[in-house]
């Protein structure tokens, strides 16, 4: 099925080729290819241990592949750092919110800003009073709703603002590529719908890999799934596609999806 | 006027008052002590912006001190004896002297922060404290700069055509000075991109990475930059006691650092100033008062000490400064 999404004609923004990460005797990626094409939203989904954590610190850049290689806006990063891979447009949000939390929730997202305007090595100017910076950073929240908490200590939020503002970080540099790691997680209902609206608001503005446990919320935002099962692409295609497929509810759905 | 600000203009009454009160006090002696914790507080604040604002707990910052009095002492031996240095006449101006200090101190810094920075943590604290004694055992071995008894210098630096660095009184009011401008180029640094990346890794170094940011190059410009600074610190240090030794670089010295920065509160600049006032101060006269009680107790003076500082870490999380300045997040 993956050879299928080689033969699309619109351009990979991410190709992930025969991709191996082994831990001891354990291969927590075993030959994997995947392609996100551009401007989709593409999920990833898979049971426990199927190797998604693993997955994603190879893209991002955390991790080291033993093989294979992976490839972001037609270059070889596989053996890029973190830093260089998110200054190339590959911007990520974290499983477990990873935020800053002794600054305002606005200087969070101008942190980010600020990451994609050139180097730092600048000494006198106040930072908090650079509209270059505060600008686009209020723009960002003001588009995943975050305005009205831009002074709070990002160590005040609730978690589901946490996890708005995780999202509004990586999206201030306007990556070329939104690796996001379970928004959802630790979500109430409530909150999860208001971040399934948010993505669904970004949905061809950006190319994203939605990596995600809650099912209700990949099958009615994703254009196409991936299921990933031990450390290996099981299948590859729409929604509805996945859904029929008896090897993938053999696999993992199981009555759930039904 | 808030209160720090207030107690920002107090602190700074104080210092410029100190050799007015001394002298009509007829204590001359207050000046040369107000003199060193001026250096010691330029020494902890350039601390406090790897330690307070990095996250870095370097345990050999005393070693840069140390490396800056070495350039005043090897020049000093160098002047007095006519030899030139590397083919050079030694001067003896402060303006070439003191910048030289803090550049030497800054080049010492570039390899060993480039070393230093692959760690973090315990290990990175472990690291620096080795390079600190492996620049301490260097000194020692200086033969030609006094070994293990050090450098005693006859006179201080010289501004070009004045003597005026000689008296006590100008030579604090010229350390309360460089103090002064160190604190307002921190003030700025740490609001500034630079200074914003430097607190975000020390917030969360992970997602800085995952932000695009090259955070080693930027802690190790931090680091640079503190060593430079602590390095004129040493400089002055060399001129204020008009010695060189290499127990300026000992391992209890970067220990009194980092206590003068805890004490006085991390992640402030104001907070090592009073630390480092507080530290020596107690120095200075806890013995004293013990002594009065029995003679000769007061070598014991840091069976006091021990206790303010467990009081100091267990009610005053902030330190000093934070209590002075009043509650803030």
């Amino acid at each position: 099925m993956d050879r299928g999404v080689a033969a699309m004609s619109a351009p990979a923004a991410l190709e992930v080729r025969d991709l191996v990460k082994r831990f001891g005797g354990l291969a927590a990626t075993d030959g994997l290819s995947l392609a996100v094409t551009a401007g989709e939203l593409h999920a990833l989904i898979g049971p426990n241990g199927a190797g998604k954590t693993t997955l994603i610190g190879q893209l991002s850049g955390e991790l080291r592949p033993d093989a294979g290689s992976v490839r972001f806006r037609d270059r070889d990063v596989t053996r890029l750092p973190a830093h260089r891979r998110a200054a190339m447009g590959l911007a990520r949000s974290f499983q477990i919110t990873s935020l800053f939390p002794s600054f305002s929730v606005l200087d969070n997202v101008a942190m980010a800003v600020q990451a994609h305007a050139g180097h730092s090595f600048r000494f006198w100017r106040d930072a908090g009073r650079d509209r270059r910076l505060g600008d686009p950073a209020r723009a960002v929240l003001e588009r995943v709703g975050l305005s009205a908490r831009a002074d709070v200590y990002a160590s005040d939020l609730a978690h589901g603002e946490a996890r708005q503002l995780e999202l509004a970080m990586a999206l201030a540099g306007d990556p070329a590529l939104l690796l996001l790691d379970e928004p959802m997680a630790g979500c109430g209902p409530e909150e999860s719908a208001r971040m399934v609206e948010l993505l669904r608001s970004l949905k061809g503005t950006v190319t994203i890999l939605l990596v995600e446990h809650d099912m209700d919320a990949v099958f009615a935002l994703a254009d196409r799934i991936t299921v990933l099962v031990r450390g290996r692409a099981l299948a590859t295609g729409t929604p509805a596609a996945i859904r029929s497929d008896p090897a993938v509810r053999e696999a993992y759905l199981g009555g759930e999806a039904a | 006027m808030t209160r720090p600000r207030f107690a920002l203009l107090v602190m700074l009454a104080v210092g410029l008052l100190l050799p007015v009160v001394a002298a009509w006090m007829g204590e001359p002696f207050y000046v040369r002590l107000g003199t060193r914790i001026l250096v010691f507080a330029l020494a902890a604040v350039s601390l406090d912006l790897i330690l307070g604002y990095g996250g870095m707990v370097s345990f050999g910052h005393a070693a840069f001190v140390g490396v800056g009095a070495y350039v005043v002492g090897v020049l000093f031996v160098h002047a007095s004896e006519y030899t030139p240095i590397l083919g050079l006449t030694a001067t003896q101006n402060a303006l070439i002297v003191w910048p030289l200090a803090a550049a030497v101190a800054a080049l010492a810094a570039v390899p060993i922060g480039l070393i230093s920075l692959r760690t973090t943590g315990v290990p990175f604290i472990m690291i620096t404290l080795a390079f600190a004694q492996m620049l301490f055992y260097l000194m020692t071995g200086l033969k030609a700069y006094g070994g293990d008894d050090g450098v005693a210098l006859w006179n201080r630096n010289e501004l070009p055509d004045s003597p005026a660095l000689a008296d006590n009184t100008v030579f604090y009011y010229v350390t309360l000075g460089i103090l002064v401008a160190v604190l307002v180029a921190a003030h700025r640094m740490v609001r500034s991109r630079f200074g914003r990346v430097l607190r975000g890794a020390k917030d969360n170094e992970r997602r800085m990475r995952a932000l695009g940011f090259p955070v080693t190059r930027y802690k190790l410009a931090a680091f640079v930059i503190a060593a430079a600074i602590a390095g004129l610190a040493g400089a002055l240090l060399a001129n204020a006691t008009l010695f060189v030794g290499p127990q300026y670089l000992h391992w209890s010295r970067s220990g009194d650092l980092i206590v003068m920065v805890v004490l006085g509160g991390m992640g402030t600049l104001a907070g090592p100033v009073v630390g480092a006032a507080a530290l020596l101060l107690l120095e200075e006269f806890v013995p004293e008062l013990m002594n009065l009680a029995k003679p000769g107790l007061g070598e014991h003076w840091k069976i006091v000490l021990g206790p303010v500082l467990l009081l100091l870490v267990l009610y005053a999380r902030r330190g000093l400064w934070g209590w002075i300045a009043g509650s803030r997040r």
